[in-house]
Parts: C-alpha cells; structure tokens; sequence
C-alpha cells in the first residue's frame, strides 16, 4: 500500500514540475494583493481580447514583496498589484520595481495617483471617508477627520484596527500635513472616544455604527457599497469631511512592472490596457470604487453618494509616511 | 547507554547509524529556516526593535502569556476530563461523544473565532435579537482575552483530547484498582495514578496546543488581540523590517525550545511503558443518576459551541452564497487542498517515523536535542517559517540555474520555487511537531521486549520496522496522518505564500474572501474544508475502535 | 450464620454478565492466617470471585463478610478502598512512573514520613531488593516486579490479601522458588490470602487450603492431601493430579471388581453390591513388579528423573498410568508386570 501511495505522489511531483517548466512567452505573470474575485475577471476580459494569457497568484502584499526579493533576476512575475500605495512605495524602495515610461499611462492616471519616478501607477482610487448613523447624526453634525477626536464624540466613535494599511495610510497622509505631534493628538483623541475597541474590518465597524453601537466611523466606500447591496435601507450614510481643507483621503490599488520582469512589454500592455477606459470600468465597478482615471464616470451607484473633493498629495507620501505612521498609533495606543 | 548497539552485528550497527543520519538531515531541513530567522540577530534592525521595545514588547509579552496560559489549561482540562470519560468511564451516547467530540478539529480556529464573534458581538443575531425584544441584559463582550482563549480552547482541545484518549485507553482501568486496593478513591485514584501516568501523552497534546496558540494569526487578528505574532506581522507588513520580524521570532523559538527541553529533562528516567495489560470491553466505570447527566450535559455543550453552532452558523451563510459562489472551480481547490494535504501527510510521517525510530535507538544528548529541533517548526507563525524555508530554496535555486547555464547553457528556469517542492518543503517544516509526537507516543509504547524477542527471532533493522513496529504503530501513523492531513487542509499563510501558479486551495479561498471582510462568502470553502477535514477523522476513529 | 471463627465468608454469591453466570452460588470460608487458593480451569470464575471480594464487582447475590462485618450483598457495596483488601494483579500494575520504594509507599498515605520509610524499608528488607529501592518498574526483572508488587500490597497490612495469578508471568523455574519465598513472606507477615491459580503445583505448594472451581462455584474446599486423594467428585480427580478411571462392579463396602482384579480398600460404596462404578488409579497405585501375573504393555513413557511414567495398555484397551523407579527402563512395546497397591478407594457411579 505505502509503494503505491508513493508512486502516485511522485507521478503528481512530476506532473507539477512539467507543467511549470512549460512557460509560454505569450503570457504575462502577476502578484497580486488584490484578491483574486477583485482581478481575476479583469484577466479574463484582457485574455479575450488580446489572446494573451495572464497567470497570477494572490496573496499578502509583505509576502508578495519577500518573494520576489528572495526569487531575485530568476522571478517569473512580471507585474506586481497591490491595494495601496504603500506597499507600491516600498516596492519601489526596495528596488523591485522598474520605470515604465508610456505616454498612455501618464496621460490617463493622474499625476498625484502615480509614482514620480513611474514605477507604479494607481489603477483605481479607494475613498476613505467618514459613515455615520442616520438615524442618530446629520450631515451637519459632521465636518472633518479631525474633528473626531474632540471630546463631544466620547463612546460614539467606531474605528477598524490600526494594523489595517488604509488606517496606516489615513494618518501617514495627516502627518505629511499637520506633522507628527499634532496628528498623534488627534488620533489619541480618536482612541479616547472610542466606543468599543477597533474591529478587525470596515464591514464590522460600519456593521457596528448601523446597529447604534456607535454613531460614526471612518471607512473605505466600497464596503458601504457592499452594505447597501445587502440591505438598501441599513441607515448608514457617506459624508465627506475635510471639503473645505485637505479634501477626502484617498489610496489606489496599482501596479508596477517588476524589475526583473522576463515580459516588460507583456507586463506594461497589461498596466496601460488596465488603465484604458473599458478596463476602468470593469476595474472601479468589480468593487465599488472609483475609477483612477478621472475621465471615466464610476457606476451609477457610486455616483449616487455624490461628489467630492479628494486629497491632492501624491499618495507616494503614504508609503514614505507610513513607518511613521503605525509607530505614532503605537505610541497613541490605537490598535 | 544504547540498548540496541550492545547485542547486535556491526551491520545492524551501521543500519542504525543511518537512522541517525537521516534524522539528522530531517533536523538540518528543519534547522535552516530557524538558522535564517536566527541570522537577523546579527543584523537587527535597531530603529524598529527600539520602538517595539518601547512600546509593544511587553504588552505583546503580557497578552501571548495570559492567552497561552488560559488555553493550555482550558485545552488540558476539557481535553482530559472528555478523554477519560470516553475512555474509562460509561454513560449513555458515549460511543457517540467518542468520536464526535474530535470533530471539531477539522473546524480551523479563525472560522470558529469569526463565526463566534459574528453571533455574539453588538451587531450579532443574539444581542440584536435581545436589543429589539427589549432585553437590556450587557452581555460579556465577546472581542476579549475571555473570547479569544474560549474559541482557541474550542478549537484546539481535540488535541489533548485525542492523545490523552489513547494513553488513557491503553491504561484502562487496572492502574485505578491497584490503587483502589491500597485505600484510595477512585477520584484519588485519578489524580494520584491515572492522570500522572498519562502525563507524558497530555503534556506532548498541551505543546501542541502551545505551538499552535503561539502561532496563530488568524483567530487573534479576528479578535484583534495583539500577541508576539501579530507582533512579528506589524513589525514585517506594517514596518517592512523582516528583521525585526526575525527578531521576535527567534524569540519565540528560543522560549518554545527551553520549554521543549525542561519537559525532556523532568521526564527523566521514568518509562510509561504501560506494564500492565491493557483495558478489556467491560472494564469501563459505570457513571450512575447525576453524575452520568452531568458527563452527557458537559460532552453536549462542548460539542455544541465546539461543533454544531459553528457550523449551523457555516452552513446558513454559505447557503446564502452557494447558488452565486459555487462553480466548477471548487473541484480544483478541493482537489488541490486533498492532494496537499495527502503528501504533505505520508511525508511528515515518514520523517515522523525516522525521527521516532532514531530517537529510540539512541537516547544520547545530541539525538535527544535534534529530535526536539526537528519538531521547533510548529511554533513559527506560518509567514515567518515561509520566508525562512523560501529564501534558502531561492538561494539554492538561483544557484543551480546560474550554474547550470554557465556550464551547461542550459536554462531550464526555476527548478524548485514556483512547485509544489517548495510548498512540500514548508508544510513538512511546520507540521513535522504534530506526527512526531503522535508516532513517537505509540513507538515509546513498544516495549523493549517486543524489541528484544523480535532480535531473538532474528529480525532486526529494516525488517524489524516493517515486521514488528510498523503494524503495532499502525493505530499511531494514521493518527499522525490524519492530524497533519487536517492541519494542512487548514493552513493558510504557507500555502499563501509559497504556492504554485494554479495551485489554489479550499484555505486561500478562505483568505480571499475573509481578507476583504466578507465573511459570509467565506463559509463555503469553510464548509468544504470541515467536511473535507471529517473524513479522515471518522476514518482515524474506526481504525482506534478496531 | 457468620461465624467469627473465619476472616472471610462467602455465602452464596452469585454474579452474572447479562445471561451468563460466572459465580454460582460460591460459598466458602476462611481463617486468619491461612492461605486459601481458588484453582481452577480458565473460564470457571475464580477471578471474578476474587474482584468481587475484592470490591471491583459487585455481587448480585448472597453475601461476602470480613471479620464479622458484611462489606457485599445485594443491598451493599463496601467501596473496594474502604475494605483494607490487598490486591496483587496478574499483571502486577505497578505504578511505571514510581520508583519501586514510591510504589510499595503508596498505600501507607496518613502515616508520618518516618513512619511510612520505615515500613517501606521492612518491606524491602522482607522482599530482599533493599539495592532496588530506586529503581522504576522497567529496570526491575519479572520476579522483583512480582516481589515489588507483594511488597506494595502487603506493606498498609491489609486485613486480607488477594493474589491474581502471581506467578503465570514467570518461567518455570523461577516461579517454584518464587512461590515458596511468598508463603514464607506472607507466614511471616501473618497475612491472611486467597491466590488465584490454574496451576496445581503452585496451590499445592503455597495453599493451605484449596478450593477446586468448577462453573462458577467450589468442587471441593479442602486440604492438598485431601483433594488429591479423597477427591469428592469426578472433576476434582480429573483436574487434581494425574490418574485415569478404570470402569469396574462394586462387590461389597471394601471391594470392586475390574479387568485388574479386585482392588480392595475403604470407599463409600455408591451401593451395597453390584453397581457399575468407575475406580481412580493414581500412577501410585500402579507398582512394577517383574513378578505379578498381571501385565500390561508399555505404550508411552515420560522421564521424569527419579522415576518414569508409564502409559500402559491392557488387554481390553484401557490404558492405565504407572509411576516407577527409573531404573526399570522398559522400550516402548514391551509387556510388564503390574500390581495394585490401595488403601483408600475413589470410585464415582457411573
């Protein structure tokens, strides 16, 4: 009985090894940090209309980035995705990605959502905004990040854990405006109104304001989206803050060509046909997000929270500020 | 002193070396990942440690302890009050709580932890439902120390459970009357004799249940209770210092080691060989009135929070999903998660068995200590042991490739990463604790008479093990097999990090979809991976029955 | 009516698994200071009625008294630690994560240290393993476990001691010696025991008194010499040493007539004359003598050093044993001369 198991074992070793040693040149290979029922309908549609395979795997953005480091000149990825800019930051700072110079890409993604050196580019942007209780909260109550840090909001705050990059992100990009002794008061102010201790999603948190047990939170749009498919009268609303300021803070799911991509031109067709029009659709509306590309409209459900004035800084700061970021929410003891 | 070496041929002699020599090359495998965490050590990362030290470290230190410590002796109580009524004692249904009470180990812990948490916190069916019926009542809030140690207690008691069942089954009753016979109670009896004599099998499950709390990130992250393991994730995804992540591990590992050891050390002399006869059919206690409806009452509500409402809960999400979710691809993850799991299973416990054996023949410090290395891989957090077996497979790889295009022109790509190998390798590292401990607890039971009457009758060395140990061991490796069958099937950031293109499972499904919140979509792959996980547990039961 | 006379009384006890009885209606008794033995076929009950006097089973019928005191009845069960018995198992169960000092101390809880080192000192002294104190059961040899375990059971002084097949885990040899150093160790403790065997050498040698089981309940309660020669049914004589029946005519109270003669000698006579009986002959019984009339022919003979014993076949076919000095060595098919020596017959109607 043992032989036989170990025949088939080493018939299924085998079979594994051919079919990697079987690389087609006529595909293009991805990490991707956005998972896979995010990206994989993107692949599909560009395989159908260019023939070209794209082969990926999905996984943690850290893991992704020791991979390829550990896999050096002999990587097969091609293109790294991520959900944020900060992982894109330290990708480039780590030296694992290269420079893509396409005319189509600049001229599509706003400067501000891409790499100044072009390493990366944002392929779609994530709103991290403020949702409140409607039947406990007005537009007018509301006004700016900031402002939930003063104590008229003690127990009525929900916030996700700080361990999530978009939190990392959200506070890195306020350091890079008020500097750090003064963003570590707000978030201590945010720690002190909590109302219970920080959730592990922004589904859970909105979850938790719709419910009453808080009455406002800060989270990302596309999980409103979600909420509102579920349950079209869960009394929860988006509301912008910071409109008179900074405006609402804003990351990207992107991607770079790898440094030592074996298809760069595979990889950059990829990144400007994710970019172009068609795919920016299918891109922003796959998740309730907005597209990067501010020509095209994002689906009608999202249009429907209305407008807003996003942030202006290039999200790179997020990746540069982002160490500094999770250490002041240590220090502020946000968890 | 060497029990075999003394009385045999120089043959048999060299064939036991080469047991050591493979136990030796099982240790260095396990070894180089550890060695890579350990080099960080030499290169740390200041800035970030500074930081950690100052402000997490021993908070970290303080929450592991008490998580730790409230689920090892949560698991060791529930885990050997169940295993001795199953195994000793008699009362209605216990045929059935015998084997139903290891299911739960096919429910992996963060699907208990956000299936509890789900039901029991602010925004959950319970207190909803209380809150519109007008009932006031505060419950007890689920998102602490108390409800994380509940569900890792839930979920990784069939551990102890399981193993404390054997040592107590094969002790029956006969240690209970001998010292009934010398004036003690039967529940003096317990705690005096039975329990003490099951303690090597007991405290092997409470290490296991160690190992894996300190490992764990998904049912903490669930919780968002900060242990070192989170610790080690933010100092590495959040700070992008594997360094530092390095650092706390090694930590880790060095503690996990010194624990190893002292047990190794306070066993000492002491053989638990069972010396007498083992328990026939009708040697079980009968439980009279109160006391055998308490054991039911006590069995039901472990099975309960343990099993049933976790997966009611399961399968009411997943039933919401499946006309949407389920489609062809779930052949593949299924496929991919049995096909893992089956070879990840024969190898760890042909390593196990290695290991067993040349930890037997030879009970000198330096096997002892490689025997005890060779199992440190479970207590590393997935990701951690991941990149630590990846970047000497990559080194290796980058290495061969180059050298064989020097040489021989030849580019024949990656040989090792991007295959299963890479994955193999990983899977075997972490899980070689669990099928150790659960063969070498049956191999220490042989005793060495069976081993000396086998010699007598001319067997020994290879035939010896096919002939004599291997079929008494038999009831031990499909223990083994099963276990680490399960624990891979449920193992998420290796597979994550380290699988092929294509090679999908039914755990990285999981991930998908729990990484975006969505719990609710994630119960499918979570119902597929219990149902998938059961069949081998009900297996593993028949086998020990027979 | 319980006689204070005895330590232990069994009256008629009963124990059944479902539909099988296992003890049947067993009686028996005896006195501080003996040593009774329970011998018997496997199967016949012997251990389930030392569990049950032990307090492991509980009896469905009849009683069982320790001195005086009823400790199991139907209505009662004195648990097994309250009944000051001692137990040593067939398997010896000795504690495998104690020292063999650990072990024989175990059942001397609430006495003071000094107390407790002292006994287990005695004990070992009495034992003679005083160098094995600090040994663990695996280090020890088959006969100290046995010894250690003795030592265990004996040291609390247990008003009576129960032995499970003690000897059926030693070779041959040892057991012998074995079983003679336990009734000198058991004398000199002045402990009263029942041992449980299957092996009749061993109740000889070590019992005072010995109850033959059969079925669930005693044959014969009786003296070695008694069940040996003045067996009182047919299974004793079959399972109390060798012998064979020879069929035969009773002639009158002190005579029976068979294809050997009349073999005379006392017996209870199942009738006054001429009713079938089958007579025991002992090899004993048989003698060689070169010049009897009598002879038999020699169709199987066993060495057993100082003498050798005979299967003989008579003319009829019947076959009888013979046990002779071993210097008449006689092949195989050869006839000799046979005479009878008696003075008690046993003889059963057949």
């Amino acid at each position: 009985m043992q032989c036989k198991q170990w025949v088939i074992l080493a018939a299924a070793l085998m079979t594994t090894w051919v079919s990697h040693s079987a690389l087609a040149s006529d595909e293009v290979v991805v990490y991707s940090a956005r998972n896979e029922q995010l990206i994989k309908p993107l692949f599909d549609a560009y395989t159908k209309e260019s023939g070209v395979e794209v082969k990926f795997i999905t996984g943690k953005a850290g893991s992704l980035l020791q991979r390829l480091k550990a896999e050096g000149d002999n990587t097969p990825a091609d293109l790294l995705i991520t959900v944020d800019a900060g992982n894109l930051w330290q990708a480039a700072n780590m030296g694992l990605l290269q420079p893509v110079s396409s005319a189509k890409l600049s001229e599509a993604i706003p400067a501000h959502l891409r790499d100044p050196d072009n390493q990366w580019y944002g392929l779609s942007v994530r709103a991290r905004t403020i949702v409140y209780n409607t039947n406990k909260l007005n537009d007018s109550d509301l006004s700016t990040y900031e402002d939930l840090a003063d104590p008229k909001w003690k127990g009525k705050l929900c916030l996700r854990t700080a361990k999530k990059v978009y939190n990392q992100s959200l506070v890195a990009m306020m350091i890079a405006e008020h500097g750090e002794s003064q963003t570590e008061a707000i978030v201590k102010g945010w720690v002190a109104n909590l109302a219970t201790k920080p959730f592990s999603s922004d589904t859970k948190m909105m979850e938790a304001v719709a419910a009453g047990q808080c009455e406002v939170g800060i989270g990302n749009t596309y999980y409103f989206g979600r909420l509102e498919d579920k349950d079209p009268t869960i009394p929860l609303k988006l509301f912008w803050p910071n409109q008179q300021s900074s405006g609402v803070h804003v990351n990207i799911s992107g991607g770079g060509v790898t440094k030592y991509a074996s298809n760069v031109n595979g990889a950059t067709a990829l990144l400007e046909w994710l970019a172009s029009d068609k795919a920016q659709n299918l891109f922003s509306d796959s998740n309730h997000e907005y597209p990067a590309n501010a020509q095209i409209k994002p689906s009608a459900q999202v249009t429907a929270w209305g407008s807003f004035k996003g942030n202006q800084v290039n999200v790179a700061k997020a990746g540069e500020l982002q160490v500094d970021a999770v250490k002041l929410m240590d220090r502020a003891r946000y968890k | 002193m060497n029990r075999v070496a003394r009385a045999i041929s120089p043959v048999t002699r060299l064939f036991t070396q080469g047991w050591r020599l493979s136990a030796l090359v099982i240790s260095l495998a396990v070894l180089t990942p550890v060695m890579v965490i350990f080099w960080s050590l030499f290169s740390p990362d200041l800035a970030v440690w500074q930081h950690l030290k100052e402000h997490l470290l021993w908070e970290l230190t303080a929450n592991t302890f008490w998580l730790v410590l409230g689920t090892a002796s949560g698991t060791l109580v529930l885990g050997v009050a169940l295993a001795w009524l199953t195994a000793v004692c008699e009362f209605p249904g216990r045929k059935i709580f015998s084997w139903a009470l290891l299911l739960p180990l096919a429910v992996p812990a963060y699907v208990t932890a956000f299936v509890m948490v789900g039901i029991f916190d602010f925004t959950g069916p319970l207190q909803s439902g209380m809150r519109s019926s007008g009932i006031e009542w505060a419950l007890p809030e689920i998102r602490s120390l108390a409800g994380v140690t509940l569900v890792m207690v839930l979920a990784f008691y069939p551990y102890v459970y399981l193993i404390a069942r054997n040592a107590f089954a094969t002790q029956g009753k006969r240690a209970l009357e001998a010292a009934q016979s010398l004036g003690y109670s039967p529940r003096a009896g317990f705690f005096k004799v039975a329990l003490p004599m099951a303690r090597p099998w007991i405290i092997g499950g409470v290490m296991l249940v160690i190992m894996e709390t300190l490992a764990d990130f998904g049912t903490v992250s669930v919780f968002n209770y900060d242990t070192f393991t989170t610790g080690i994730y933010k100092a590495w995804f959040d700070m992008f210092s594997l360094q530092a992540a390095s650092q706390l591990a090694s930590i880790l590992v060095i503690f996990v080691f010194i624990i190893v050891l002292l047990e190794q050390q306070a066993r000492a002399r002491m053989r638990y060989t069972t010396v007498g006869k083992t328990a026939g059919k009708q040697e079980r206690i009968p439980l009279k009135g109160w006391n055998s409806v308490a054991a039911v009452g006590f069995a039901s509500t472990v099975m309960l929070l343990a099993f049933i409402i976790p997966m009611t809960q399961l399968l009411i999400w997943a039933s919401d999903v499946v006309m949407d979710d389920l489609d062809s691809r779930y052949f593949d993850f299924l496929w991919h998660s049995l096909l893992l799991a089956t070879m990840a299973a024969l190898l760890v416990v042909t390593a196990a068995v290695i290991l067993a054996v040349a930890n037997r023949y030879y009970s000198d410090l330096t096997t002892r200590i490689m025997v005890r290395v060779a199992t440190l891989g479970y207590a590393l957090p997935g990701p951690v042991l991941a990149v630590g077996a990846f970047i000497p497979i990559a080194w290796f790889d980058n290495q061969l490739r180059d050298g064989l295009h020097a040489v021989f022109g030849y580019d024949g790509g990656l040989m090792l990463q991007g295959t299963i190998v890479t994955l193999l390798i990983a899977l075997c590292i972490r899980f070689m604790a669990v099928g150790f401990s659960a063969v070498d607890g049956n191999l220490q039971r042989i005793t060495h008479s069976i081993d000396e009457s086998a010699h007598s009758l001319g067997s020994s060395g290879l035939t010896l093990l096919r002939r004599v140990h291997l079929p008494i061991l038999r009831g031990g490796l499909f223990t083994a097999m099963t276990l680490v069958f399960v624990d891979v099937m449920k193992e998420m950031p290796i597979t994550l990090m380290t699988r092929p293109f294509g090679w999908d499972t039914l755990a990285v499904r999981v991930f998908e979809m729990t990484a975006e919140g969505e719990w609710e979509r994630a119960a499918l792959p979570s119902v597929a991976i219990v149902l998938a996980g059961l069949i081998p547990i009900i297996l593993m039961n028949r086998h020990a029955q027979h | 009516m319980p006689n204070t006379d005895y330590l232990l009384e069994l009256n008629s006890i009963t124990q059944r698994y479902g539909e099988t009885t296992v003890v049947n209606e067993m009686s028996l008794a005896l006195q501080q200071g003996d040593i009774g033995c329970l011998l018997g076929p496997s199967g016949c009950g012997k251990t389930t009625a030392l569990r049950c006097i032990a307090g492991f089973e509980t009896v469905q019928n009849g009683t069982i008294t320790l001195a005086g005191k009823t400790i199991a009845s139907r209505q009662l069960h004195l648990a097994a630690e309250k009944r000051h018995i001692g137990m040593v198992f067939q398997d010896y169960a000795l504690f495998p994560h104690m020292s063999a000092a650990e072990n024989i101390a175990f059942g001397l809880q609430g006495q003071s240290k000094q107390q407790r080192q002292r006994r287990v000192s005695e004990m070992l002294a009495l034992i003679g393993l005083e160098q094995s104190a600090e040994l663990y059961p695996h280090e020890l040899s088959g006969g100290q476990q046995q010894r250690i375990a003795l030592a265990r059971a004996l040291a609390p002084r247990p008003r009576l001691l129960l032995m499970d097949e003690p000897f059926s885990n030693l070779d041959i040899t040892l057991r012998e010696r074995l079983c003679l150093d336990v009734r000198d160790i058991l004398k000199q403790e002045q402990a009263t025991a029942i041992i449980v065997t299957h092996d009749q050498q061993e109740a000889f040698m070590i019992a005072d008194v010995i109850g033959v089981m059969n079925e669930g309940c005693i044959q014969q309660w009786d003296s070695a010499y008694n069940l040996y020669h003045r067996p009182n049914s047919r299974f004793v004589a079959n399972f109390v040493g060798e012998g064979v029946f020879l069929h035969g005519d009773v002639v009158d109270g002190e005579r029976v007539r068979t294809e050997l003669g009349i073999i005379d000698g006392e017996f209870d006579a199942p009738c006054c004359a001429d009713c079938g009986v089958d007579v025991l002959l002992r090899p004993d019984d048989v003698l060689h003598d070169d010049d009897s009339p009598l002879q038999a022919i020699v169709k199987a003979k066993a060495f057993r050093g100082a003498q050798i014993l005979y299967t003989l076949s008579l003319p009829t076919g019947s076959e009888i044993l013979s046990l002779v000095p071993s210097h008449h060595n006689h092949p195989i098919g050869e006839p000799i001369g046979i005479r009878l020596d008696t003075d008690h017959l046993v003889a059963f109607r057949v």
